[in-house]
């Protein structure tokens, strides 16, 4: 029997009188692997902050069996939950090690910092060529893969990603998608976000589809694939 | 070798800031007076600093700082009230009063950012300011727009601050030992710096410069991260206001004006953002070169034409004004750029 790892009840979010999620309610197992497809403004990036608590929301947020949708969003990293933000917010300032040692910035193991930063380059190894470079000075695609990278250095339970395919030629984002399945693949749960939503149900057990704030489909991937209101409206079909 | 190259480099630094005010007492003690506020303007900097440059937080109004730890000061030594309490008890009150001010400021600012940030603390620089101007009715707290007067001097034991001593036959002025007292602040202040620079904090402050909600992200309170920044650069302010009291002997609302505050941004910006070195060196630059510059724009007028065509004061400003541009020009990170904020310059993200 599975069991909930985070999960939203009655979720809403409003930006002064602008509701831009309007109570929804979903589930994240443990170990699962789901997407939250939907267009532009349909309220998907809203949903991920508010469970990583960048902003504020009425509803109800479990997760790991603790209450959190109160909590301050810097002590999420501690329980294990980690985002990685839309738009990547890596620290193009910083070199790429210096933006990795940032992500462990709650721990205190030196060495077993450092033994994670040779860990996340060993499963990123064209982050390891440029460690010294910085982060401002990469690609799209580094870039996205530093933010899952900083993430992971959080040693995370459940990661948040937050439109990785934005912007990226289809190469980099076949690339990206195939960290992020190894991140998976490592145990880690996670809770995608995509505007791409083919390969989103490709590599996801399971999606829901969001629209002008609410939930409209929820099912496995397969049976979403072969939805023709799916098909239609956000595979091109 | 590059040690003992360090170590005589940082001898003959010493030696040479131990003999300055003599040095400088022989061309008037107007030019210690000078190097006082100089360095008090280094501390203002290294204070905004950590505000500005570290934590990345645009504050136009630091100068407030600098006023209430002055106030502090000017009423816990003077006839005004009359008490007179020792400098080593108010220069921490002023240190703590300042703190609990850059709270009050930091608190309801902690979501601005960039220019919405900048137009509050402005505001705020100015509510002070303000305050002090009009705070003399129904009770006489400051003393309005007439100021403090007769402000007690510093005194350490038998030493008193005011007065020229003579010590092994060496004549030591007021100047002189406010001199001395200010390089020991500044020595401590530049410490505490670095070590910031290099702590947990330092690299969360760099951290929510750069993107605030990674940062978040990455399990930093920003909340609180910035709300030290603001008290730590206040306190600061608070301590370079007391030590201005008691050097000028008078405070009055007029020295806090917005262009204080502006002048010691654009000492910190000139000199490098976030670089201690830096920073200390466009503070004395900025300075400086206004008064040298008072000195000898009207001889140099008379020497090339034989009389004052422009205005000293206007050419003057002209002149500065100028330098500050070019300067902006050709090193826009700054005179002695930190390497991270200077690689924003050099090495433009390419997408």
């Amino acid at each position: 029997m599975a069991q909930a790892l985070i999960e939203a009840l009655n979720l809403e979010i409003h930006y002064g009188g602008i509701a831009a999620v309007k109570g929804i309610s979903f589930v994240v197992e443990k170990g699962e692997m789901v997407c939250m497809i939907g267009a532009n403004g349909a309220g998907k990036t809203s949903t991920l902050k508010a469970l990583a608590r960048m902003v504020d929301c009425s509803g109800e947020i479990h997760y790991a069996g603790e209450r959190i949708e109160k909590v301050p969003g810097h002590t999420l990293i501690r329980k294990g939950l980690a985002l990685v933000p839309e738009g990547r917010g890596i620290f193009a300032r910083l070199t790429i090690t210096e933006n990795l040692a940032m992500g462990a910035y709650h721990r205190n193991d030196k060495l077993e910092i450092e033994a994670d930063i040779e860990r996340v380059f060993g499963m990123l190894p064209r982050l390891k060529e440029r460690e010294h470079q910085v982060a401002g000075t990469l690609s799209g695609g580094e870039q996205q893969m530093l933010a899952i990278g900083r993430a992971l250095m959080g040693r995370p339970t459940l990661l948040l990603l937050d439109e990785p395919s934005m912007g990226l030629s289809p190469i980099m984002v076949d690339k990206i998608f195939e960290v992020v399945r190894d991140v998976a693949a490592r145990g880690v749960t996670i809770l995608l976000v995509e505007q791409n939503a083919r390969l989103a149900l490709d590599i996801c057990s399971r999606g829901y589809v969001m629209e002008s704030g609410k939930i409209t489909l929820a099912d496995t991937s397969d049976v979403l694939l072969a939805d023709p209101r799916v098909r239609a409206a956000y595979l091109g079909e | 070798m590059n040690m003992l190259k360090g170590r005589v480099g940082l001898i003959m630094l010493g030696t040479a800031l131990l003999i300055l005010p003599f040095v400088l007492g022989m061309a008037g003690t107007a030019w210690v007076r000078i190097t006082n506020f100089a360095v008090l303007y280094v501390l203002l900097s290294l204070g905004l600093n950590i505000v500005v440059g570290y934590a990345g937080l645009l504050d136009l109004g630091y100068i407030a700082f600098f006023a209430v730890g002055a106030y502090v000061y000017a009423l816990l030594a003077s006839p005004h009230f009359g008490i007179h309490l020792p400098f080593w008890i108010i220069l921490p009150i002023g240190a703590f009063v300042a703190c609990i001010a850059g709270m009050v400021l930091g608190a309801p600012t902690l979501r601005l950012r960039g220019d919405y940030l900048a137009i509050v603390t402005l505001g705020f620089g100015e509510i002070v300011r303000i305050f002090m101007n009009n705070l003399s009715n129904p009770i006489n707290i400051t003393n309005g727009p007439k100021g403090v007067n007769l402000i007690d001097p510093f005194h350490i034991g038998p030493i008193n601050f005011a007065k020229t001593d003579t010590f092994a036959g060496l004549d030591v002025s007021g100047p002189i030992k406010y001199y001395y007292f200010l390089l020991v602040v500044l020595m401590v202040v530049i410490v505490i710096n670095r070590r910031l620079q290099d702590s947990r904090i330092g690299r969360a402050w760099v951290a929510i410069r750069e993107d605030e909600m990674a940062a978040k992200a990455a399990g930093i309170n920003t909340r609180n991260i910035k709300l030290l920044a603001f008290a730590m650069g206040a306190s600061f302010g608070g301590i370079s206001g007391g030590m201005f009291a008691a050097i000028q002997g008078f405070v009055s609302p007029e020295s806090f004006i917005l262009n204080e505050s502006i002048m010691v941004l654009a000492m910190v910006v000139l000199g490098g953002m976030g670089n201690i070195w830096g920073v200390v060196a466009g503070a004395i630059v900025l300075a400086f070169v206004p008064e040298v510059l008072r000195y000898t724009v009207e001889p140099a007028q008379m020497a090339l034409f034989g009389r004052t065509l422009v205005e000293p004061e206007v050419l003057r400003m002209l002149i500065f004004g100028s330098a500050l541009v070019l300067t902006m020009r050709f090193r826009p990170a700054g005179f002695w750029p930190e390497t991270r904020h200077k690689r924003e310059f050099i090495e433009p993200a390419e997408k």
